[in-house]
């Protein structure tokens, strides 16, 4: 097996070498071949081993590929665990993968008019485009068959790194090269918690192995660590804490998680990528394999559930107010990883996977057909200047209200039967923080609702009202962009239905995932789980189904109904409620405080710390000070050497004086 | 162990006589010259590599031992030999000093003859002082490096060359008078001056005290570490590209080797009595620095300051070891340490090399250094613009460079110290990305900022040959470190195991041993 899960691994990577850096010489239809054959590879392989361990019992797989490096008693290797999450996940990652792959033939075709005309950078994009989408692949392949922190690590990081290169993309615009930026440095944030996390690991567990650390993780599930003085604090808590910042990063929790609405000035296949497959579900998926740690701290999963409901609702809030397409889907992403987030601190790590997979389905969904829409607007991402189009292209309109039914979480569509796990389970949950998390996020289910179906109406629905030449050439994308959406609709309608019984209430994770006895509520909702119809049928009489409903039918009376009799209704809500507005548009201060405050802030001490610590204190005064002192008292000295001999006769005998008085004396 | 054949004399002495050949040759002939420069560069690294495959990893001897009276009336040798710790230090000399050979190929013009010679001579020196054992042949060597430095920088440096040079030569010497002092005093206790020698002897707390600090001003001033720093970015400025690539990825570096042949062996319990301070000076010089480089305007300066906080790293993991010694609850930690500060110098060897070879780059195209004068550059240089990226990912520590090994490693140990000290070290993930990136944003991407960055040429096939092979380096040292970890291990462990007993006659230990 080792063949195959190096296979899936390294396909991408010598497809995105071979594109990346033979683009020229192979031509666009060669790079695009040559990478979607690697993906196609890497998913057809990771469908298998899906298959393996769903019917065949596939033994589970964790073993070093090489050893890095060995030192001070620690083994530092590259290797695979390979068991049923790692399974699911690569499934997930390598099929989204390729969907975006194929979809990136039509969306990147033009994309030579992105680019100033005698642009160097933009001669050979469409390799290069390709090559990065391969590479991201790669990374987050290796991130989530790592077997060790160190591995870990490394698909973290370089997760990171391809989405640097992906959001600055198109690096002649100003836009996208600061967005590239911010990306990178809020994720250096996280990633310096979880590096310290890993730090503390190392120093405790003395290994780097995934199972050597479990199987240590409950000896140390009493101990403390020293900190200041008298003051101690649990080994676990800070450990999963730690670790946990780094997940802030990558998956976007408040207040990390400004990186990923600027994130959008990449195109759109990546956001796409990005937001569904790899990078934002890393931090997902992270605490879910850390289940046997983060199990053994109470502290961190509060901490952790109350970040993730924070971000499932007030972000949710903010896309009510988006007016741009792909930041309203962003804004919907963030607050989709918050109820990843809120399950994985309720212990139900299950449901947050499960989550994870219905919503990399819908949302590569939503963005693809996004950008579908903004093909055919001529690149105008306004949805106040949308309407009407499912008139024009029928395909992109039927698979865009799959993926939003299935984002409110309509029964029966894939994303209710996730959500609607992750409500009950945080009911459920009794660990501090949890009635916080369990009406936030009943609540945000009707903010879904609305800003998901604000969008569709305003985007499908009503009056056209972009310019006329815009009206004149909309059509249909391309089958190579449809065909994607068609291949992702229908897992989002119905993977929650065929899913939810093994990932839930069956044993799919039962020898992966780690839930203590007194956190259990997944099994707790499994005693009342009497089918899939049940599921449903009990999901209508409860508060949220209600609720999406009433942000769905609220949606359709004003931005269907109303709006096509009183066009500027918003405009006069928006000025009714106008401080409200602001604090929403202004995402209520984040970039602004860390625009001033932080960045100006660094500056700011950086220029103090030069111009007052280095130039003025240290050179000014104690090197060149010292430099001076030195010439004043030459110059002293110097006046003893007047060249003239009579000076030196008296120097001389005077001195003779006191030599002889000296010794007469002594 | 002693071998036949003199590889060490070889591996110093070759490139001098070539940089001899090379002066006399004179510049009538530049191509000749350049050439006879080149293949002397190769051939010394050929020669080290010898000393890399003849090198038995497994023991912490020193080996290749050379030992010949050299002034018989003082009891001095020439007396040579390398163990784990030196070896990649030499290997590094001998490979980079070929690029900077290659770099120069075109761009000097003025007495190239003498400039190729310059680095030749000095390439020998240094590796005379990674290899030397006699203290009087050490200080030699380590005092004539700063001529042929000097004379680069003041002959081929830039405008403020003169203020550049002395400062760098008094800062410089200024530290290395107090080592001088130090060295006799124990050769007068040790009655030699072989440097084992000093490494068994017993000295009070007073004496290792007062030894440890000249030391320390000598080997601080050349790191540099905070606060003796500020002569490296004035002297990076000034230097011309060759002179700061042999400065930032070679001359640093034996500051760095100098606390592990001399302060952390000698002076053991002083070491351990004063590590606070150097953990302090490290810690400020990853933070302070890491503020100050971000607010830089000049390229050369923004790399110079990068390169004091990595070098912070360096002396952070060599010194956290006696930290760990003193916690009771941590078993080990210390090798980790010293090894992570190891590969940190070596690591940083390349990346820095490579960076100020990048300015070389785009300095001799449009004669500045000014990230103002930049913007766009990915459009007109698309190659170099990727390989910038490349070692402005690699400085930031970016898994799967070299800069990422190096200070994983530390960060890894210093948790073991303190909590808080790993805190402090880890804002380099934050501080690094941030100044360096945001050079790159401004020189790299971003649309064309002016008529000359229009006209800019991409890296020619010389300049693609050095800068890539410098990044294959920095490539395969992040993916497989193994390698240069195992080759140091015997003789890091063997340190460790010294450093950890104390040389005070019946005191307790300053450190209880758990190796």
């Amino acid at each position: 097996m080792e063949n195959v899960y190096l296979t899936i691994v390294l396909a991408p990577l010598l497809g995105s070498i071979i594109a990346g850096f033979f683009g020229g010489s192979i031509g666009r239809a060669g790079a695009r071949w040559v990478t979607i054959i690697g993906v196609g590879i890497s998913t057809l392989l990771s469908l298998y081993v899906l298959k393996l361990f769903i019917f065949d019992d596939q033994p589970v797989f964790n073993q070093a590929i090489y050893t890095w490096m060995v030192t001070d008693g620690i083994s530092f290797e590259i290797g695979f665990l390979v068991d049923k999450l790692t399974a699911l996940m690569i499934a997930v990652v390598t099929f989204v993968s390729l969907m975006v792959h194929i979809y990136t033939i039509g969306y990147m075709a033009d994309d030579e008019h992105n680019w100033p005309k005698d642009s160097l950078a933009g001669r050979n994009s469409y390799q290069r485009f390709f090559s990065y989408i391969s590479l991201f692949t790669f990374s987050m392949l290796m991130l989530v068959m790592s077997n060790n922190f160190l591995q870990l690590f490394f698909g973290w990081e370089a997760v990171g790194l391809v989405s640097y290169l992906l959001i600055g993309f198109w690096s002649t615009r100003e836009s996208a090269i600061f967005a590239n930026l911010k990306a990178f440095l809020v994720n250096r944030v996280g990633d310096f918690g979880f590096i310290l996390g890993i730090a503390a690991i190392g120093m405790y567990f003395s290994s780097m192995d995934y199972a050597e650390v479990f199987a240590k993780a409950p000896e140390l599930a009493d101990a403390r660590m020293p900190v200041w003085g008298d003051t101690t604090w649990s080994v676990m808590t800070v450990i999963c804490v730690l670790l946990f910042i780094g997940a802030m990063g990558k998956s976007a929790q408040v207040p990390l998680h400004v990186w990923l609405p600027d994130s959008m000035e990449g195109p759109t296949p990546i956001s796409a990528l990005i937001h569904a497959a790899t990078m934002v579900t890393a931090g997902i998926f992270m605490v879910a394999r850390m289940s046997p740690l983060y199990e053994l701290s109470e502290a961190a999963l509060t901490f952790v559930m109350v970040i993730g409901a924070t971000t499932a609702f007030f972000m949710g809030l903010v896309g009510l107010v988006q007016n741009d397409i792909k930041r309203v889907v962003a804004y919907s992403t963030l607050s989709q990883l918050g109820y990843m987030i809120t399950a994985l601190g309720a212990s139900a790590y299950a449901a947050g996977i499960f989550h994870l997979m219905t919503h990399a389905f819908f949302k590569a969904l939503l963005f693809l057909a996004a950008g579908s829409v903004i093909i055919a607007m001529h690149h105008n991402q306004d949805i106040r200047h949308m309407g009407g189009l499912r008139r024009y292209m029928p395909i992109t309109w039927i698979t865009a209200l799959v993926g939003s039914l299935a984002l409110i979480g309509f029964p029966g569509f894939s994303g209710f039967f996730s959500k609607d796990a992750i409500i009950e389970a945080v009911a459920l949950s009794r660990v501090s923080g949890a009635g916080y998390a369990t009406l936030l996020l009943t609540l945000g289910v009707f903010i879904t609702a609305l800003y998901s179906f604000r969008m569709y109406f305003l985007v499908f629905h009503g009056r056209g009202r972009m310019d006329e030449h815009t009206r004149h050439h909309l059509h249909e994308s391309p089958p190579v962009v449809w065909v994607p959406l068609v291949l992702l609709a229908i897992p989002s309608v119905i993977i929650g239905w065929i899913a939810i019984e093994p990932l839930l209430f069956g044993d799919w994770f039962k020898d992966v995932i780690y839930v203590a006895p007194e956190h259990a509520v997944l099994a707790q909702l499994g005693e009342h789980y009497h089918g899939q119809w049940g599921f449903i049928l009990h999901g209508l009489v409860a508060w949220p189904f209600w609720l999406a409903m009433a942000g769905l039918g609220l949606a359709a009376y004003v931005y269907w109904y109303l709006h096509a009799r009183r066009p500027q209704l918003e405009d006069e809500l928006r000025e009714r409620f106008a401080w409200a507005y602001r604090v929403l548009d202004r995402k209520y201060g984040f970039d602004d405080f860390n625009q001033t405050v932080l960045a100006g802030g660094s500056r700011g001490l950086g220029e103090t710390l030069w111009s007052a610590g280095d130039r003025k204190l240290i050179d000014g005064w104690i090197v060149n000070g010292s430099a001076r002192a030195v010439g004043w008292f030459a110059q002293r000295a110097r006046h003893l050497q007047t060249g003239y001999l009579y000076h030196y006769a008296i120097a001389m005998i005077l001195g003779l004086v006191v030599l002889l008085a000296l010794f007469v004396a002594l | 162990m002693s071998s036949a054949f003199p590889l060490l004399t070889l591996t110093i002495w070759l490139p001098i006589i070539g940089g001899v050949a090379v002066l006399a040759s004179g510049d009538k002939a530049p191509a000749v010259s350049k050439w006879v420069a080149l293949v002397f560069a190769v051939l010394t690294f050929v020669v080290s590599l010898g000393l890399w495959g003849g090198f038995d990893a497994a023991s912490a001897e020193m080996q290749f031992v050379e030992r010949a009276p050299w002034i018989p009336h003082f009891d001095v040798y020439y007396h040579l030999g390398i163990d784990g710790i030196s070896l990649p230090l030499i290997v590094l000399t001998t490979f980079i000093t070929i690029f900077v050979i290659i770099a120069g190929w075109e761009v000097i013009t003025y007495k190239p003859s003498h400039y190729m010679a310059a680095f030749l001579i000095m390439e020998g020196i240094m590796v005379g002082v990674f290899s030397a054992l006699d203290a009087i042949l050490f200080y030699v060597f380590w005092e004539a490096m700063l001529i042929p430095m000097f004379l680069i920088i003041g002959v081929w440096g830039g405008p403020n060359r003169v203020y550049a040079t002395i400062k760098f030569f008094l800062y410089t010497f200024f530290g290395s008078v107090f080592m001088l002092v130090a060295l006799i005093y124990m050769s007068f206790q040790a009655d030699s001056f072989g440097i084992l020698d000093f490494h068994s002897l017993q000295l009070g707390l007073t004496e290792q005290v007062l030894i440890f600090i000249a030391f320390l001003l000598a080997f601080a001033v050349k790191v540099p570490m905070w606060p003796v720093h500020t002569w490296l970015p004035d002297a990076h400025v000034e230097a011309p590209t060759g002179g700061s690539v042999i400065l930032a990825a070679i001359m640093l570096k034996i500051g760095g080797y100098g606390f592990l042949r001399f302060s952390l062996p000698i002076t053991p319990d002083a070491s351990s009595t004063l590590d606070w301070l150097i953990i302090a000076m490290s810690l400020i010089a990853v933070v302070y620095i890491g503020f100050v480089a971000l607010v830089q305007q000049d390229m050369k300066k923004l790399i110079a300051y990068s390169s004091i906080a990595h070098m912070g790293f360096v002396t952070l993991g060599f010194f956290i070891a006696f930290m760990i010694f003193a916690r009771s609850d941590v078993e080990s930690g210390a090798v980790l340490g010293i090894q992570g500060g190891m590969v940190q110098m070596v690591s940083h060897g390349f990346i820095s090399g490579a960076l100020f070879l990048c300015v070389g780059v785009l300095y001799d195209r449009l004669h500045s250094r000014q990230i103002a004068d930049y913007g766009g550059v990915i459009n007109t240089m698309p190659v170099f613009g990727a390989l910038l990226v490349f070692f402005a990912m690699a400085n930031a520590g970016l898994p799967g460079t070299s800069g990422f090994v190096g200070e994983f490693m530390v960060i890894l140990a210093s948790f073991r110290a303190d909590f808080w000290f790993a805190v402090l070290a880890a804002t380099t993930l934050i501080l690094g990305a941030a100044y360096t990136l945001w050079m790159v944003k401004r020189v790299v991407f971003g649309p064309v900022a002016s008529e000359k960055v229009a006209g800019l040429k991409d890296a020619n096939g010389r300049e693609l040959f050095v800068l890539g092979s410098l990044a294959l380096a920095v490539l395969i040292l992040g993916i497989w470190p193994a390698p240069l970890v195992e080759v140091m291990e015997a003789s890091i462990q063997h340190l460790v195991e010294h450093i950890a007993v104390s040389k005070l006659p019946g005191a307790a230990l300053p450190v209880a041993v758990h190796l």
